[in-house]
């Protein structure tokens, strides 16, 4: 595939989102939570971009912001071309249809009043689109592509197991045919098999209508299958991006190697003690000074990383990876 | 199996719900047994009745459409059943104990997290508020949430979805029950962190005999942690085996296919991946036979459909339900 030629559909920079961090009798904002501290990455057309990293890394934070459900506290959001970080809400409208995100928790986002046909249709409503006939035909058909019965859509989210209300937020966001979606753990919910349909429906659809992604997921195999590169964070920042094959086969940070390692093995017979992490997970609301990650392992040279601008740097064609001091060999 | 030997034993579990189409049968006669101070597996298709049969465990079934239909669950010889709501007060938290599938269902949006963890605390014991802030920071380390005492303060909207998964955690293991039921404790964890939970899971196993039932679509978790495995298709359990048994010799056409379907590392990325054809069928219109055949790709007699085929021990502690002439 001619990756180089590919227009970038989406252009992250330097996107920083922080949170008051209230306390006291009068609630006054007293720190702040920095859970996305400096993000730039961008998204070609037809391109899968996987994030993966810690719980809390500000994975989450970072796909509500490039949809705009956040106002970004600084950086800069573009979208084919268009500078979307400041612009209203009203202007956002159109740009809705074109980027979508299908949320971690459906629990957050389907409306539990509204019947699933009326949670389908709502995005046609609200673009003007289609007679009620049709309409009612599109709402069976993005049931079929998602794997349940079309007897499904007289009933209301409650009434589903966690796996078909996240199949459910996939098929409202695919209604709209957009052009990027921003996918938060997919297919969490589902058993293998249908997770791999559901992968399976996701790939043609990017083979049909070059359909970009920002793939957010804990499942390692699964980001490998579905990405084109990988970004990994830690702690609000992007340590290491590349090539999904390369990442996988040569990791170079030391998170990075910490996750590949951890993936569970299915099957029993190659069973092994765990290795686990040392050290205390850091907060966003405290930061350690310098790379968060050496502080945590208490990496010998980690202080040299204090004070250093721990930037990005490109080692091979493609392959970016934190500078720094010690962890990175 | 003697039944000191069983903390938990699941009989012929049939749970109902009576929506506005009609009743819908969503476990129908489910039958398993959790061994003391063992972790039993519990997989299946999305769907398949998995929550429902921890929720009719817990007697946490949507009232008052929800409703177990038939069967019994003993509890250390108990029948759960004819617990009144003052002796379930009393057993939740410090004899069975469930994390839940969806943190955001399951937690309060409107209380702080702080208030949460005080509630679960003072469920069964006095402490001073001083006592309770110490618990409360003791537990959420003990889960690895950084800034506990921060976090305390904050509502679970402003959690990450991790966060949330391990506030419940917390809550689930504040009384160190002796039963554990968790739904998909590990879905919104890093491996780093699932392997820190799973971790403490297993201490509290070593340490107090605690038993789990789990219930996770990660077979890698499977593999890793259970000591049986129960695999359920359509409201039904179709096969259950020791864990090494099940990977090594799957039975059942289902759990040949699920296997089938582990995505793998060294996939070609972006290629099709291999997945059983077709979906379940609709609940309202299961038949009483084998559920899995238009699925199977296996050949059967017309009977076969009508009629539920026999659960039958086919090597020790290895059990299948399938028609005679089901074989791959
Ligand atoms: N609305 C909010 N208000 C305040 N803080 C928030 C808010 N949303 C997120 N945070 C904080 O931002 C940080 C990053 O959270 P985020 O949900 O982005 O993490 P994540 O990488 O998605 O984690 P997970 O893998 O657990 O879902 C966390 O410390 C969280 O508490
Ligand atoms: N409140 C309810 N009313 C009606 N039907 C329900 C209700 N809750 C669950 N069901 C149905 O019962 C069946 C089993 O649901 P359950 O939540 O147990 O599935 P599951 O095995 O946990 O699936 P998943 O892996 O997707 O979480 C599903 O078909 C679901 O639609
Ligand atoms: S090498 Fe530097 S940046 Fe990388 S983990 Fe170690 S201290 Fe952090
Ligand atoms: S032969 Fe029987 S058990 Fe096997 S798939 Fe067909 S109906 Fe099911
Ligand atoms: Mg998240
Ligand atoms: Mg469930």
């Amino acid at each position: 595939m001619p990756r180089l030629r590919r227009m970038s559909l989406l252009n992250v920079e330097n996107l920083k989102m922080h949170f008051p961090v209230r306390g006291g009798i009068l609630m006054r904002a007293l720190k702040t939570c920095k859970a996305v501290d400096g993000v730039s990455i961008s998204v070609s057309e037809g391109e899968t971009l996987g994030l993966v990293g810690e719980s809390g890394c500000g994975k989450t934070t970072l796909g509500k912001a490039i949809v705009r459900l956040y106002q970004p506290t600084d950086g800069k959001l573009q979208f084919e071309g268009q500078d979307i970080t400041r612009v209203s809400q009203r202007a956002l409208r159109p740009i809705r249809r074109d980027i979508q995100m299908i949320f971690q928790d459906p629990a957050e986002s389907l409306n539990p009043r509204l019947t699933v046909r009326d949670i389908l249709e709502e995005p046609f409503l609200i673009q003007k689109q289609g007679t009620t006939a049709e309409r009612r035909q599109w709402v069976g058909e993005l049931l079929d592509k998602v794997g349940l019965a079309s007897t499904a859509a007289d009933r209301f989210p409650f009434e589903f197991s966690g796996g078909q209300r996240q199949r459910i937020g996939i098929a409202r966001a695919i209604a709209l045919k957009p052009k990027l979606i921003v996918c938060d753990e997919p297919v969490s919910a589902l058993d293998v098999s249908v997770q791999s349909q559901v992968l399976n429906l996701m790939l043609d659809l990017q083979r049909e209508m070059g359909l970009s992604y920002l793939f957010i997921a804990h499942g390692l195999s699964v980001v490998k299958h579905m990405s084109d590169r990988v970004a990994v964070m830690y702690l609000g920042k992007i340590v290491e991006l590349a090539p999904s094959e390369e990442l996988y086969h040569n990791p170079r940070h030391a998170y990075t190697k910490a996750l590949l390692d951890a993936i569970p093995v299915p099957d029993p017979s190659k069973r092994r003690p765990r290795r686990l992490l040392s050290g205390d997970v850091p907060s966003p609301i405290d930061p350690p000074k310098g790379c968060a990650f050496g502080h945590r392992m208490k990496h010998p040279k980690w202080e040299q990383s204090v004070g250093m601008d721990l930037k990005l740097e490109e080692i091979s064609p493609g392959h970016w990876v934190q500078k720094c001091p010690c962890c990175v060999d | 199996m003697s039944a000191a030997e069983n903390i938990l034993e699941v009989k012929d579990l049939v749970t109902v719900f009576d929506t506005d189409a009609g009743r819908v049968t969503a476990v129908d006669g489910v039958r398993f047994e959790v061994k003391r101070g063992k972790t039993l597996g519990l997989v299946g298709e999305s769907g398949c009745g998995k929550s429902v049969t921890a929720f009719s465990i817990n007697r946490l079934l949507p009232q008052p459409h929800g409703k177990i239909a038939g069967g019994s669950i003993s509890f250390e010889g108990r029948n759960l059943a004819g617990l009144s709501v003052e002796e379930l007060r009393q057993f939740r938290g410090r004899e069975i104990s469930m994390i839940f599938q969806e943190p955001m269902t399951a937690l309060n949006p409107v209380q702080t997290v702080g208030k949460q963890l005080a509630e679960a605390i003072l469920l069964h014991q006095k402490c001073s508020s001083r006592e309770i802030l110490q618990r409360s920071v003791e537990l959420l380390t003990k889960v690895r949430i950084p800034s506990p005492e921060v976090r305390l303060q904050e509502y679970p909207h402003q959690l990450s979805g991790g966060m949330r998964q391990r506030v419940m955690i917390a809550m689930a293991l504040v009384h160190k029950p002796k039963l554990l039921i968790a739904d998909e404790p590990t879905t919104a964890l890093d491996v780093t962190v699932q392997a820190q939970i799973l971790d403490l899971i297993n201490s509290l196993q070593t340490e107090m005999g605690m038993s789990v039932l789990l219930i996770t679509h990660d077979l890698g978790v499977i593999a890793e942690t259970c000591d049986e495995v129960v695999v359920m298709y359509a409201g039904r359990v179709v096969e259950r085996a020791p864990v090494a048994e099940i990977f090594s010799s799957p039975r059942h056409a289902y759990t040949q296919g699920l296997l089938q379907s582990i995505p793998k590392i060294e996939s070609v990325p972006k290629s099709r991946l291999k997945a059983i054809p077709g979906s379940v069928p609709a609940i309202e219109t299961l038949l009483p036979g084998c559920r899995f055949a238009e699925r199977s790709g296996r050949p059967h007699l017309p009977e076969h459909l009508n009629q539920r085929p026999p659960f039958i021990e086919i090597s020790p502690q290895h059990w299948v339900e399938q028609c005679p002439v089901c074989v791959a």
